[in-house]
C-alpha cells in the first residue's frame, strides 16, 4: 500500500468516500494526492489493477456533486477510453487514479460504484 | 465479523482448489483469503508459469495492463496460498508434454473447487478451406505465438510474413485490432516490449503493407474499443482508409457516449496520410465471411477471402442493429487471413462424473453468481446448486470482458464462496477436514508429474528478466515447457 505524506497543519483538504454499503469515510489529505492512493492507504475497497496508469478502470468513482465535478480538470483521452469500460458509468464518473486533490476540491465526495455486471459492446473479444 | 462467524461455523479451515492461474483464479483467491482468514488455496495451472492471458493474451505493447500481476504476486505471497504450476487438471488440451491429473483425483481432498480455467480454444467460422489453406490462421494462434505460449512455439514456420503483402482479419473485436497493430507497428517499437525474439525476427522480415479488418456489422455495432482504435490511428506512417459516412447519423450528438467517441475518431482518421501502395489499414463493414479462396497457381495457398455483403436492419445507428445477407459477394485479395471471432471455453473431462454441467451451446459453466448450478428446467424445477463447485472468469460468463470485468466477476464468486462457508451450507465430500495438496502430491509424484511451485516460478521469472536485460527489454520469455523447466534443473 502506498503511504501518503500527511498534510501540513492548516493545509488539510477533506475528501469523503461513500462505500458500497453506503458508509461514509472522511479523510484529511494533502494537495496532490490522488483518490486511488487515498482509498488504498485507508484500506477502502478500491483496486488499481494497472497501477494508476489509466489503463484498467478498476478505480472508477462517481462524483456526488455536479458542481464539484465541473471543478476537476477534464479527463484525458486515455481516461475517457477507460471510462467507456467502467461498470455503471455515470455523467460524473472519473478514474480515481487520475483525480488529484487540490484546494478547489476541498470537501469532495465520491461514491464507489456498486458491483453490477455489465457485459456490453465494450467487451474485449467479440461475441 | 467474518472471523467470528467463521469460528461459529467450524474450526477447520476451508480448503479451496483453484483450477487456472489467470486473473479470475487470482482475484477470487484474493477475495476468499482476505475474508476467510484461515482458508487455504491451492492453485493448479497447466503451464509452469502463472497469469493466464495477462501473459499470453494482452499485447506486449500494453505493459500497463500487466501491472495487475503485482496484485497476483501479493496473493501468492500469502502462506495460505500454494501455487502448483505445470499440472493440468483433466484437460485434453493439445501439445501437453505430460499427462493431466484427473479432476476426480483432487476433488476428494478439498471442500471447494473453483473452475477458472479460461477459454483455451478458438471459435471457427465453419466456411470453406478454413482448416486447409496455407495462410489462414487463428488470431489466438498468432497472439499466443508472439506472446510465447508454448502451444504455438515454432509457429513462425507456418507464417507467410516474408511474402504476404495483404492481410485480412475477420472480426472486429479488440483482439482483431491487437493483431492488426502488431502486424503494422514498426518492428523497432516492439523490440523494447516483452514480445518474443522469434516474433521480432519474423516480423522484421514482414512484407505486410495492407491490413483489412472486416466485420459483419457496421462501426456502431463493432466490439473494439476506443483505446485500441486510437492506437492504430496514431502509428507513424500508417494511413487509414476511412469509413463511408452513411454509417453515421448526421448528428453524432444523438449517439451514446462510446459510439459517439468511436464515430468522431473514425471520422478524424489517421495521423499519417493514407497513401495507396504505402502502409495502410482499413475497416471493412457489412461483410460476412463466406469462403477462403485458393490461389490459381498454387491451390494449397490462400489468395483471397470471399465475403457476402450484408445490410443493417433498423435501427441502424444502434448497437442492436442486426444484419441480413444480400446474396452479393466480393472477394478481398489476401495472402494471409486471421480468424478473430472469439475464444471458446470448453468443459473438462471428468465433469460428467463429478455432476458438473456445461452449456455446450453458449460454452460456459451454468452458475448463479459464481455458484455452479444444474440450470432450472422448463418444468419449473429450480436451479440446483452443486455443493462446493464454483466458477469465475471467462469460463463463468463466456469469453468476453477486460480484466476489470473479470475482477468484479471474480469478487462476486469469492463472496459467494465465503457466504456459503460462513452460512454452513453443504460443500464437497462431507464435514471431515481436508488436506489439499498435502494429500494430492504423492499421487502427483507417482504419476511422474513435475509440479512447479511459486519459488520455482520466481526463478523462471528471474531468468527471463536476465535474458531480457541483455537485449534491452523487460523480459525474454521462454517459449517451451522444457526451456522453462531447464532453469530449475
Ligand atoms: C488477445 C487478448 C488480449 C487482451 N488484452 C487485454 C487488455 O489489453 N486489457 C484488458 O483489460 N484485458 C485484455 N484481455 C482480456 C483478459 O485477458 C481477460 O479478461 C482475462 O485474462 C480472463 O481471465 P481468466 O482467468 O478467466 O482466463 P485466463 O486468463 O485465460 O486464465 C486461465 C488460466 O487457466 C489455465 N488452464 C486452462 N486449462 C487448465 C487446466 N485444465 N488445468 C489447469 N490450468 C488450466 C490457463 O493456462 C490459464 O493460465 C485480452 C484478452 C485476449 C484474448
Ligand atoms: S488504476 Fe487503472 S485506471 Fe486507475
Amino acid at each position: 500500500h502506498n503511504d501518503l505524506t500527511p498534510p501540513r497543519p492548516g493545509e488539510e483538504l477533506k475528501v469523503t468516500f461513500i462505500d458500497k454499503d453506503g458508509d461514509k469515510h472522511t479523510y484529511e489529505v494533502a494537495a496532490g494526492d490522488n483518490l486511488l492512493d487515498i482509498a488504498q492507504s485507508n484500506d477502502l475497497e478500491m483496486e488499481g489493477a494497472c497501477g494508476g496508469s489509466a489503463a484498467c478502470s478498476t478505480c472508477h468513482v462517481i462524483v456526488e456533486d455536479d458542481a464539484m465535478y465541473e471543478k476537476i480538470a477534464e479527463p484525458s483521452d486515455d481516461e475517457n477510453d477507460m471510462l467507456d469500460l467502467a461498470f455503471g458509468l455515470t455523467e460524473t464518473s472519473r478514474l480515481g487514479c487520475q483525480v488529484c486533490m487540490s484546494k478547489d476540491l476541498d470537501g469532495l465526495v465520491v461514491r464507489l460504484p456498486s458491483m453490477t455486471r455489465n457485459l456490453q459492446s465494450s467487451d474485449f473479444s467479440k461475441k | 465479523s467474518t472471523i467470528t462467524e467463521q469460528a461459529q461455523r467450524t474450526d477447520r479451515p476451508l480448503r479451496l482448489a483453484v483450477i487456472g492461474a489467470g486473473p479470475a483464479g487470482f482475484y477470487t483467491s484474493y477475495r476468499v483469503l482476505s475474508k476467510l482468514t484461515n482458508a487455504h488455496v491451492d492453485m493448479y495451472e497447466s503451464l509452469p508459469v502463472p497469469y493466464g492471458l495477462v501473459r499470453f493474451g494482452v499485447a506486449p505493447d500494453h505493459p500497463e495492463v500487466k501491472k495487475c500481476q503485482e496484485k497476483f504476486d501479493e496473493v501468492a505471497s500469502s502462506d495460505r496460498f500454494n501455487y502448483i504450476g505445470n499440472i493440468a487438471i483433466g484437460t485434453s488440451s493439445p501439445n501437453l508434454p505430460f499427462n493431466p491429473l484427473p479432476l476426480s483425483h483432487i476433488t476428494p481432498h478439498y471442500d471447494a473447487v473453483l473452475l477458472s480455467y479460461g477459454a483455451a480454444k478458438d471459435k471457427k467460422l465453419g466456411i470453406d478451406s478454413e482448416d486447409t489453406l496455407k495462410g489462414v490462421y487463428s488470431a489466438r494462434a498468432f497472439v499466443g505465438w508472439y506472446n510465447g505460449l508454448p502451444e504455438y512455439a515454432g509457429f513462425e514456420s507456418q507464417m507467410l510474413l516474408d511474402s504476404a503483402e495483404e492481410a485480412v482479419i475477420i472480426g472486429q473485436g479488440n483482439v482483431a485490432l491487437d493483431v492488426a497493430r502488431i502486424l503494422l507497428t514498426p518492428v523497432d517499437d516492439l523490440r523494447k516490449t516483452d514480445i518474443t525474439e522469434q516474433a521480432i525476427e519474423a516480423l522484421s522480415k514482414s512484407r505486410v503493407r495492407s491490413v483489412r479488418v472486416m466485420g459483419r456489422r457496421g462501426p456502431l455495432q463493432a466490439a473494439f474499443t476506443v483505446k485500441e482504435l486510437r492506437e492504430l490511428l496514431s502509428i507513424d506512417g500508417l494511413g487509414f482508409g476511412g469509413v463511408d459516412p452513411s454509417f453515421f447519423p448526421a448528428e453524432l450528438k444523438t449517439l451514446p457516449r462510446t459510439q459517439k467517441r468511436v464515430s468522431e475518431i473514425l471520422q478524424r482518421g489517421s495521423k499519417s496520410p493514407y497513401v495507396p501502395g504505402g502502409k495502410t489499414w482499413d475497416l471493412g463493414f457489412c461483410r460476412s465471411p463466406a469462403a477462403f479462396l485458393p490461389s490459381e497457381s498454387d491451390s494449397t495457398t490462400l489468395c483471397a477471402v470471399r465475403f457476402e455483403k450484408t445490410t443493417l436492419s433498423d435501427p441502424i445507428f444502434s448497437d442492436k442493429a442486426k444484419v441480413t445477407g444480400t446474396g452479393e459477394f466480393v472477394d478481398v485479395k489476401a495472402q494471409m487471413a486471421f480468424r478473430s471471432i472469439g475464444y471458446l471455453p470448453e468443459s473438462l473431462p471428468g465433469f460428467e462424473e463429478a455432476g458438473i454441467p456445461f452449456n455446450t451451446k453458449w460454452c460456459f459453466i451454468p452458475n448463479e453468481n459464481g455458484r455452479v448450478v444444474k440450470p432450472a428446467k422448463d418444468d419449473g424445477s429450480a436451479a440446483e446448486r452443486i455443493p462446493g463447485v464454483y466458477t469465475s472468469g471467462w469460463v463463468k460468463r463466456g469469453p468476453v470482458g477486460v480484466i476489470a470485468s473479470t475482477m468484479f466477476d471474480a469478487f462476486e464468486t469469492g463472496d459467494a464462496i465465503v457466504e456459503d462457508w460462513v452460512a454452513g451450507r453443504e460443500f464437497m465430500g462431507g464435514k471431515e477436514e481436508k488436506h489439499g495438496w498435502e494429500a494430492v502430491q504423492s499421487e502427483v509424484k507417482n504419476r511422474g508429474l513435475r509440479p512447479v511451485n511459486w519459488e520455482e516460478w520466481q526463478k523462471i521469472d528471474k531468468a527471463e528478466r536476465e535474458r531480457g536485460q541483455k537485449v534491452g527489454k523487460e523480459r525474454e520469455k521462454f517459449v517451451t515447457y522444457s526451456d522453462m523447466l531447464s532453469v530449475l534443473n
